[in-house]
């Protein structure tokens, strides 16, 4: 295939020309929108796994529809018969799950893998059964659970575009019940709704949707569609009326686009295509999400550390220069001429060289120190009034905390380091009119010694 | 299945290699699940179990065979990552646990998928037969070991067994701290993580070496159903993993017996051993349910219902009591129903197993009490009237609050407590209400 062969085949699936990509697309995006936002209550419910559990428990339902049908007679693969086996056991598995989470020693994730498996093992006995019987071409059952995206047909379609549309209204109806339910179950029960059969109804929706959707899409994928989009739109608000919609349209996003994939790279199975895509989403949300993304979370953590960073540089340097000034017995404006080694400021902090340097060079750029060749550093006028702020309120702190809270005097820098950034100035003003009385409007001095003493200073 | 009569044969060398394997499968996984089920992690057997199927792909692309250790190292590798993606996510994340496997399994098998059918052309691979291999073809494949003929399953198998209770005796003591308390294992510089890790590489182990002999859908049962079973039956840990390694030895034997007699019945041949079981499995574990001592449903049932029975032959014997005490006749079994609320048939009920201990007889459809009864009845009027008098003048309840907790007490009152109420209480010969105070019957058990 050539390259421009290539391109007519993705108009063709783009504009929709082939009735198979009709069908394809607005199905699955249907089905998206729906479990899109059941999930989200799933999600919220921490129940999110439910609909594995329940997937697989629709799978002795259809071979029993089926093993009935052969009994009276028919070729037993009738659409709603096997549709109605399928719920039947689906629904009794979900009430398996809520049986066995009355008995304190089963846990809920432990109450979902024993009716996933069992039931599942009952299907696989059952599917073998049928392969005896002379009738029973069991490839079509087992199409059922595994699903036949690609070949999706308009009564397909129909049978997902009714359902879904069912489930979607019921869920907005009950949509304060629900929302209830999945926030705080017990004041759902204080508030007189019946929080078991809620519970109840929500797995009900679980097994309409999953068994429209397994039929259509499989077994995995289903699973996917009910928990992956409503994990990602998690990432972006935290609120549940926006949740819903984003849900669905991030469920039926990767429908769409995961079966457009399918349909124009050969040998790619579209149920793969469209997790692979609602996993990229996810990622995606993951990193970028606005409420709760890990890169807005990092940057956060970030800002707030160089913020800690630059004020813990800038009174190390103003101390240091401070010291040295006294030592040289120098007068009081000669703050910013005195230099000080890199190394020597490197040594108050436990900091690598590569970090010191950044950190200088960033200091450099707000025009608030000046350096000397590649070890030498000095205030800049604003960089000693801003360190000497900060001086002044780190010492304050350290003050405080000696006459007040009793505390060593060899131990309040430490804690005064951890507490100076979040002192905003209506704190340090009532400081002040504590502590200013000691000094008669001087600057303080540090009240404790400070270690570049021991290790001789500041050399020049 | 022409045969009239349900019939099987056995063959030893058929069916015992069979039931070999799968008792080298569900020990192998009942051991492990019985920790996956006490830290919450039920799931990851599950999901562990799906998504190695792109580590197995990926070293078949790479050797060409289904059969090369490699597909185990790719598989544990697989497994290890799901687990370590799912902490991730969940931890950086902070997305629900559940979701977060959820995201993680679905991702992955679909990896897996898209990697065999894209290079489906050159080989022959496809997940149904690498996730729902048969247990019944076991026999066919064989070693030769020693001398004998062993089914290739059941030396992987056996081999797996040995490396999982190997872990698990070296590391018991470890996987036991942070099971039950992380927190304390981390203090202790045990790292629970790294007993998380080694977990989740055994897990994906025993399922990759049990996928194409006895199939998926084994493991993951025999990874939560014996354990959560032992789970209802005892409190401690080394009971729990030898009783769920016997819940899923015997749900393997019975499950083959059955898969391969019980359709016979109704006139077909054998079904799926795996499914028989897993079915086998859930029925043990509805009897422990149902039956198991102290937390069964009979159990508990049974003891409530017991209770309501004293309880309502006790209520009676003192209304008898306290009509023979006012000089009335002894009353009807409507009377007795109108005044106790109780049904005709459990009065008849209680008529039946008191006059078996001769409390009671009926004389022209009237109740009276026997001198046994009189002496029993005498011991809870006393309780009653005792624990008014204590209510009233240590309590200060009013008097006609004195009745009801008075009522509920009175059938929890031995002799040493009457003991003591008479210590504590008012030395008085008549309750509140002015009733007299029956005397304590002689001693007696």
């Amino acid at each position: 295939m050539n390259g421009s062969d290539i391109l007519v085949q993705i108009l063709r699936v783009i504009t929709l020309q082939d009735y198979n990509t009709r069908m394809v697309m607005l199905g699955t995006g249907l089905l998206g929108a729906a479990t899109g936002v059941i999930g989200v209550f799933l999600l919220l419910r921490k129940r999110a796994l439910l609909g594995d559990a329940i997937s697989h428990a629709t799978l002795p339902g259809v071979c029993l529809a089926f093993l009935i049908g052969v009994a009276n007679g028919g070729s037993g693969k009738s659409m709603s018969m096997l549709l109605l086996g399928a719920a039947a056991t689906g629904l009794l598995g979900g009430l398996a799950i809520l049986g066995l989470r009355q008995f304190r020693r089963i846990k809920e994730d432990a109450a979902l893998g024993i009716v996933l498996s069992i039931f599942f093992g009952l299907g696989i006995l059952l599917l073998t059964l049928i392969q005896q019987i002379p009738e029973g071409h069991a490839a079509g059952l087992e199409g059922f659970i595994y699903g036949k995206t690609a070949s999706m047909i308009a009564e397909d379609a129909m049978l997902i575009a009714s359902v879904t549309s069912c489930v979607l209204l019921l869920a907005l109806l009950l949509y304060r019940p629900l929302q209830l339910l999945c926030f705080d179950e017990g004041y759902a029960a204080s508030q007189g709704w019946p929080v078991l059969w809620l519970d109840g109804l929500l797995m009900a929706l679980v097994v309409a949707i999953t068994i429209v959707g397994l039929q259509a899409v499989g077994l995995i994928m289903m699973i996917a569609l009910l928990v992956i989009p409503a994990a990602a739109s998690r990432f972006w608000t935290h609120q549940l009326p926006k949740m819903l919609p984003l849900s669905a349209a991030l469920a039926t996003l990767s429908c769409l686009v995961g079966a457009t994939i399918s349909a124009i790279t050969p040998r790619v199975p579209s149920g793969a295509a469209i997790v692979l895509i609602a996993v990229g989403i996810f990622l995606v949300s993951m990193f970028f999400g606005k409420a709760r993304g890990i890169y807005w979370n990092w940057l956060r953590n970030w800002k707030l550390k160089s913020s800690y960073d630059r004020e813990h540089l800038l009174r190390d340097l103003y101390e240091l220069v401070e010291l040295e000034r006294d030592q040289k017995k120098l007068g009081k404006q000669a703050l910013t001429d005195i230099s000080i080694p890199v190394d020597v400021i490197e040594k108050r902090r436990l900091w690598s060289h590569g970090r010191m340097l950044r950190l200088l060079y960033r200091l450099q750029l707000q025009g608030l120190v000046l350096m000397q060749g590649k070890d030498l550093v000095r205030f800049t006028a604003s960089g000693c009034k801003e360190a000497e702020r900060l001086t002044y309120d780190h010492r304050l702190w350290e003050l405080y905390l000696m006459t007040y809270a009793d505390v060593d005097p060899m131990r309040v820098d430490r804690s005064a380091d951890d507490t100076e950034h979040a002192l905003d100035p209506e704190i340090i003003g009532s400081l002040k009119a504590i502590i200013d009385k000691e000094w008669n409007g001087e600057f303080p001095p540090s009240p404790h010694p400070l270690e570049s003493t021991e290790q001789g200073g500041a050399k020049r | 299945m022409n045969d009239a009569l349900p019939t099987f044969q056995w063959y030893w060398d058929l069916d015992g290699w069979i039931i070999l394997a799968g008792i080298f499968c569900s020990a192998s996984a009942a051991l492990l699940g019985s920790f996956l089920v006490l830290r919450r992690m039920s799931m990851l057997g599950d999901a562990i179990s799906h998504a190695v199927l792109p580590g197995l792909a990926a070293a078949f692309f790479l050797t060409g065979s289904r059969q090369s250790g490699l597909m185990f190292v790719g598989a544990i590798l697989v497994g290890v990552l799901t687990s370590w993606l799912t902490q991730w996510t969940r931890q950086i994340g902070k997305v629900d646990e559940g979701a977060a496997i959820g995201v993680v399994f679905t991702g992955l098998f679909a990896l897996g998928l898209v990697m065999i059918v894209r290079g489906a052309d050159s080989v022959d691979l496809d997940p149904g037969c690498v996730l729902y291999g048969s247990i019944e073809l076991t026999p066919l494949d064989r070693y030769r070991v020693a001398g004998i003929e062993i089914p290739r399953a059941v030396v992987m198998l056996g081999s797996v067994l040995l490396i999982n209770l190997t872990a698990i005796v070296l590391f018991y003591r470890q996987l036991k701290i942070t099971s039950f308390d992380p927190a304390l294992a981390d203090s202790l510089g045990i790292s629970s993580r790294a007993m998380h890790y080694l977990l989740a590489a055994l897990v994906a182990l025993t399922a990759v070496a049990s996928f194409e002999s006895v199939g998926n859908i084994l493991v993951v049962a025999m990874l939560i159903v014996p354990p959560a079973t032992a789970a209802l039956l005892t409190d401690r840990l080394s009971t729990m993993l030898a009783v769920s390694v016997t819940i899923g030895i015997v749900a393997t034997v019975s499950g083959h017996l059955g898969a391969i007699t019980v359709p016979r019945i109704w006139g077909y041949s054998s079904v799926s051993t795996a499914g028989g079981m897993t079915i086998a499995a859930g029925i043990l574990l509805v009897g422990t349910i149902v039956f198991a001592p102290r937390t069964g449903l009979v159990w508990s049932v049974g003891k409530r219902w017991l209770w309501g029975i004293r309880v309502n032959c006790e209520d009676v014997l003192a209304l008898l009591y306290r009509k023979e005490e006012r000089g009335e006749p002894g009353p009807t079994v409507n009377t007795l129903s109108k005044q106790l609320l109780l049904s005709h048939r459990s009065l008849w009920l209680y008529r039946w197993l008191l006059s078996l201990r001769s409390y009671v007889r009926v004389e022209k459809s009237e109740w009276k009490l026997t001198e046994r009864g009189r002496m029993a009845a005498q011991d809870l009027v006393r309780s009653h009237r005792l624990w008014e008098n204590y209510f009233a003048s240590e309590v200060g309840l009013p008097t006609e609050q004195l009745h009801q907790p008075a009522e509920r007490l009175e059938h929890f009152t031995g002799s040493q407590i009457r003991k003591q109420l008479l210590e504590h209480g008012p030395s008085q010969d008549v309750d509140p209400h002015g009733k007299p105070i029956p005397p304590e019957r002689n001693p007696s058990p």
